[in-house]
């Protein structure tokens, strides 16, 4: 029997749609609607690696609360592909419903009692109100969010308003939607109880807020911080960081006195020329940066090296995706952090931000370019497609038009003219940091870079001791470097015995999973790692909890590693919680997993 | 070491360039190759070539990958920014650098490995982009800081220096340039340096991405019979059927009459290429018929030098991106962040 117990604002929906059926644009309509309609709502796209026919999922939360996260728990059930009907009717919640297109008789075996099933002809409707085959099928789409629209209680008002803003200028194409969207509207109206007892109202939640995706906001950050040049190659899940930096630079950057650019984007022949031309434009005094995901970090393994060691300032977005190898190339995962940390054969440690959703994504790709000319240093931004790719509601990005640039210690001509010699590595500030001088700028500032071994003077050395003595100045900067990560957010809760850390995309599964165990007489500290190395707050909150939680997505605790690794707390005042299967993370699994412990 | 610098006590009658500059002050450290290596001859023409054109040494940016070849930078223009960067990605980092900064001079040196195996897609898709500099291959047919590997440029037959003959087919890289569109594309010999100073100062002139592959022998590991890339072999087959000068610009040369069997190609910067000897029907500018008569060439042994093809009328990087004439790098930022208005007014669209 499905629930009729009244829920406002509470609920989520899955939508299951074969690929490349050109389901996104309901989807994303849907959302919209609701972000518009002021209340809290989160879209997980759980997409396949392909253009048409496999499985593909749209997941919608809905939360007066404010809670982001995955939900596990469907309260709908929008079943459009047969190929996947019997999984999807499974993962619906006793209570819940499922809309289905009932043009064709639903197989009875697939029926449960306990929920639901409201059929509607879609794609017979469809076909009776237009002719073109593509029409059709897209048109099935904006029907069944229409009948959403009724079982849901979404103002229609809005979603007319969103299509007139989508389609104002092509007439045929908003009437045909309109035409969908009332055809799926009036069916469910007339054939079911509407509103479902779980819907939507109004509310005021969302007024100083957007609906954006994290590469989108990470470009935005790269285009404030002054970046004129990136380079990159084609990879998923982080094309549309370039594909967004380069709309934007195309409406952003152009001279208005003479028409020409002032950005240059490559794409690269791979990831190895990619991160050539990050190092070359940097050496030469440009901000640049690449994007790319885990097969191009790979690749960058090399040069980063090559960065590191002749102290060159270079910003890698890195979105992360399912490894290892080609791996799940849609699915999620934080599976870079090691590789990351010490990226490149020898001795090697970068500056890795963990930003956890699109505001931090816009905030820590400024901080990227600042902390790696401040350190002349290779710097990565860990995003994953998670945060990347899927719309999420977070305030409106901010600038201050105050700000400027730190750019490091680089010498002006005036400066060296001041000087009887100039030297590359030497002298160093108390950060370990040495000048730069900039190709072209005098020519008392000319040096030679190398990735060979040179000793402080940057002269060719294969003396132990000279070797040594810059290596060890790297380290010292590294560490220096702490002091400049975004410090970790703590939060801490009276009575609280344990501590539960964790990075990125997990934020949001984690507070919600941490409020629920609070109320449930369970209260537990947290610390969200905002970047490496660690500062000694990090240290501080292993200390000084019985025991920890390190809650990450991957299958070898590497956020866990590298705090064993990198701050001398005992692994055994560590625990791991992983998920590393590809989708986003929920609440639910939070609170198993910390339960488990507790058991113990 | 190649820190060595070479105590600078020029004669005060050593003519000086249009910056009042001799070519001692071109040059660079000690040179730490083997004593009658092919690329320390090319060392000295980069020079000389460099010193004529009167450019200022710290506007200069002089790259390389890994390798013999590679280490050469340090051995000239010591005034110059210099990176010797990694084995076979150094059109990469020339590609960041010019695209940063595209009023310096970009000379970039590299081998037959680092060029033609590791590096063969870079240098191919540098080529593609028409990214401005003068590329300079020292091409010696085998590996000489691995002592003695074929490389991908040893001919079919050449014998390695314990007398095994290289079995696999070469790539050669005039062939390679001219079928992917590559714009200037010259080849020379490190002992001829007459021909060499003209083609590497038409190369830096050159308005795109200009491939300089010079023969270059290895003394230690590739300069024995049956070797097609020792000193004596090449002097034996090298064929100058091609025969240029390099004029910088100057109007009073532009007015002078073409002799008669001269052939003149103007360049983007105003400078012109005079070609005093060509083979019968040849032309410069005519990509089908410089590679039909390279490959005729070929099969019959010879070795084809000079500056055998170029285009003066494609677009390099900056061109074809439309980018400012103020190099990127020293845009203010101002005109670079659109500030605080723009950013709450651009989220509409996340709304």
């Amino acid at each position: 029997m499905p629930d009729s117990a009244a829920r406002l604002n509470d609920f989520a929906i899955k939508l299951a749609n074969p690929n490349g059926s050109g389901s996104a644009s309901a989807n994303g309509l849907l959302m919209q609607a609701m972000f518009r309609m002021g209340v809290p709502v989160s879209g997980k796209n759980l997409f396949p690696s392909n253009i048409q026919g496999l499985p593909t999922w749209y997941e919608i939360r809905v939360n007066g609360d404010g809670y982001m996260a995955r939900s596990l728990d469907y309260d709908l059930m929008v079943a459009m592909n047969a190929q996947t009907y019997e999984r999807d009717v499974k993962e619906v919640r006793a209570g819940g419903f499922v809309l289905y297109d009932s043009s064709w008789p639903l197989d009875p075996r697939l029926m449960r009692t306990d929920v639901g099933f409201l059929g509607v002809p879609l794609a017979k409707m469809c076909n009776e109100q237009f002719a073109e085959p593509r029409e059709r099928v897209l048109m099935k789409n904006i029907a069944y969010a229409g009948s959403m629209a009724a079982l849901l209680n979404l103002d229609m008002k809005v979603v007319e308003q969103l299509l007139t803003e989508k389609y104002g200028g092509k007439k045929g194409l908003k009437e045909s939607n309109q035409k969908a969207l009332a055809i799926g509207y009036d069916y469910a109206a007339k054939h079911f109880n509407c509103p479902l007892p779980f819907h939507l109202g109004p509310m005021n939640e969302n007024g100083d807020k957007v609906l954006i995706d994290g590469n989108t906001a990470t470009a935005l950050g790269c285009l404030y911080a002054g970046a004129t040049v990136a380079a990159w190659y084609p990879i998923t899940p982080a094309t549309s960081v370039m594909d967004a930096f380069t709309k934007l630079c195309a409406k952003y950057r152009k001279d208005p006195d003479t028409g020409k650019n002032n950005y240059l984007i490559v794409q690269a022949e791979d990831e190895l020329a990619a991160i050539g031309m990050v190092i070359g434009a940097a050496w030469n005094g440009a901000r640049a940066f690449t994007s790319t995901a885990g097969p191009g970090i790979s690749l960058m393994n090399e040069l980063l090296g090559l960065a590191y060691y002749a102290e060159i300032p270079a910003v890698l977005i890195d979105v992360q995706r399912v490894g290892p190898s080609t791996g799940m190339p849609t699915r999620t995962q934080q599976g870079d952090i090691l590789s990351c940390a010490y990226a490149s054969h020898g001795d090697t440690k970068h500056i890795l931000l963990f930003p956890a959703n699109p505001a931090e994504c816009f905030e820590f790709a400024v901080k990227s370019f600042d902390l790696a000319e401040q350190f002349q240093t290779p710097v990565i931004m860990l995003s994953d497609l998670d945060i990347g790719m899927n719309d999420w509601v977070v305030p409106k990005l901010t600038w201050d038009d105050n700000w400027r640039p730190n750019r490091g210690r680089v010498l002006t001509a005036e400066d060296l003219q001041e000087m009887s010699k100039y030297f590359r590595y030497s002298p160093r500030d108390a950060d370990g940091v040495a000048a730069r001088t900039l190709p072209g700028v005098d020519a008392k500032g000319s040096f030679f870079t190398r990735g060979s071994g040179h000793n402080r003077f940057g002269v060719y050395t294969e003396m132990p001791d000279e070797y040594q003595d810059v290596i060890d100045r790297l380290l010292e900067k590294h560490q220096a470097s702490a002091k400049y990560i975004p410090a970790p957010v703590v939060l801490t809760r009276p009575g609280a015995k344990i501590g539960v850390i964790s990075l990125g995309g997990c934020d949001a599964a984690v507070r919600e999973g941490l409020d629920q165990l609070a109320a449930a007489g369970t209260p537990a500290d947290y610390m969200r790692i905002r970047g490496f190395p660690f500062d000694q707050p990090v240290t501080d909150f292993l200390m000084s909890h019985d025991y920890t939680v390190v809650i990450e997505q991957n299958r070898d605790a590497q956020l866990r590693s590298l705090l064993t690794l990198e701050t001398g707390v005992p692994k055994e005042k560590m625990r791991s919680a992983l998920f590393y299967g590809g989708f986003p993370l929920s609440a639910r699994q939070v609170v198993e997993s910390i339960q488990k412990f507790e058991e113990k | 070491m190649p820190s060595i610098t070479k105590p600078i006590a020029a004669h005060p009658s050593l003519a000086k360039n249009q910056l009042g500059l001799t070519i001692r002050d071109y040059e660079g450290s000690m040179s730490t190759l083997c004593a009658g290596c092919g690329h320390d001859s090319i060392t000295a023409a980069i020079i000389r070539a460099v010193w004529e054109l009167s450019l200022a040494p710290h506007m200069i940016a002089k790259l390389s990958g890994i390798g013999c070849s590679s280490k050469t930078p340090t051995y000239f223009v010591s005034g110059a920014h210099g990176f010797n960067s990694a084995h076979g990605r150094m059109p990469a980092i020339a590609t960041g650098a010019n695209a940063a900064n595209r009023a310096l001079t970009y000379i970039g040196v590299s081998g037959d490995g680092d060029s033609l195996s590791i590096g063969l897609g870079q240098l191919s898709h540098a080529i593609r982009r028409n990214l401005k500099m003068a590329y300079i291959l020292e091409n010696n047919g085998v590996y000489g800081l691995t002592k003695g590997q074929f490389s991908a440029s040893s001919d079919l037959g050449s014998k390695s220096k314990r007398g095994e003959p290289n079995r696999v087919s070469p790539i050669d890289p005039a062939l390679l340039a001219l079928s992917i569109g590559a714009t200037f594309v010259a080849r020379s010999f490190s002992g001829d340096k007459e021909q060499l100073v003209p083609i590497i100062k038409a190369a830096i002139a050159h308005r795109g991405f200009a491939l300089v592959d010079v023969i270059s022998p290895c003394v230690t590991f590739n300069d024995h019979n049956g070797s097609t890339k020792s000193y004596s072999h090449v002097r034996e087959h090298q064929l100058r059927a091609i025969e240029a000068d390099f004029v910088p610009p100057a109007p009073e040369i532009l007015a002078e009459i073409t002799p008669k069997g001269v052939t003149n190609v103007t360049m983007h910067d105003g400078s012109v290429l005079r070609f005093t000897t060509l083979p019968a029907g040849y032309d410069p500018t005519d990509r089908q018929k410089v590679y039909n008569y390279l490959l005729e060439q070929q099969s019959a042994g010879n070795v084809v030098t000079g500056l055998l093809y170029v285009d003066e009328s494609a677009p390099d990087v900056h061109e074809l991106a439309n980018t400012s004439e103020l190099p990127l790098s020293q845009i203010p930022f101002e005109a670079l962040c659109p500030g605080a208005a723009t950013l709450a007014k651009l989220q509409d669209e996340f709304r």
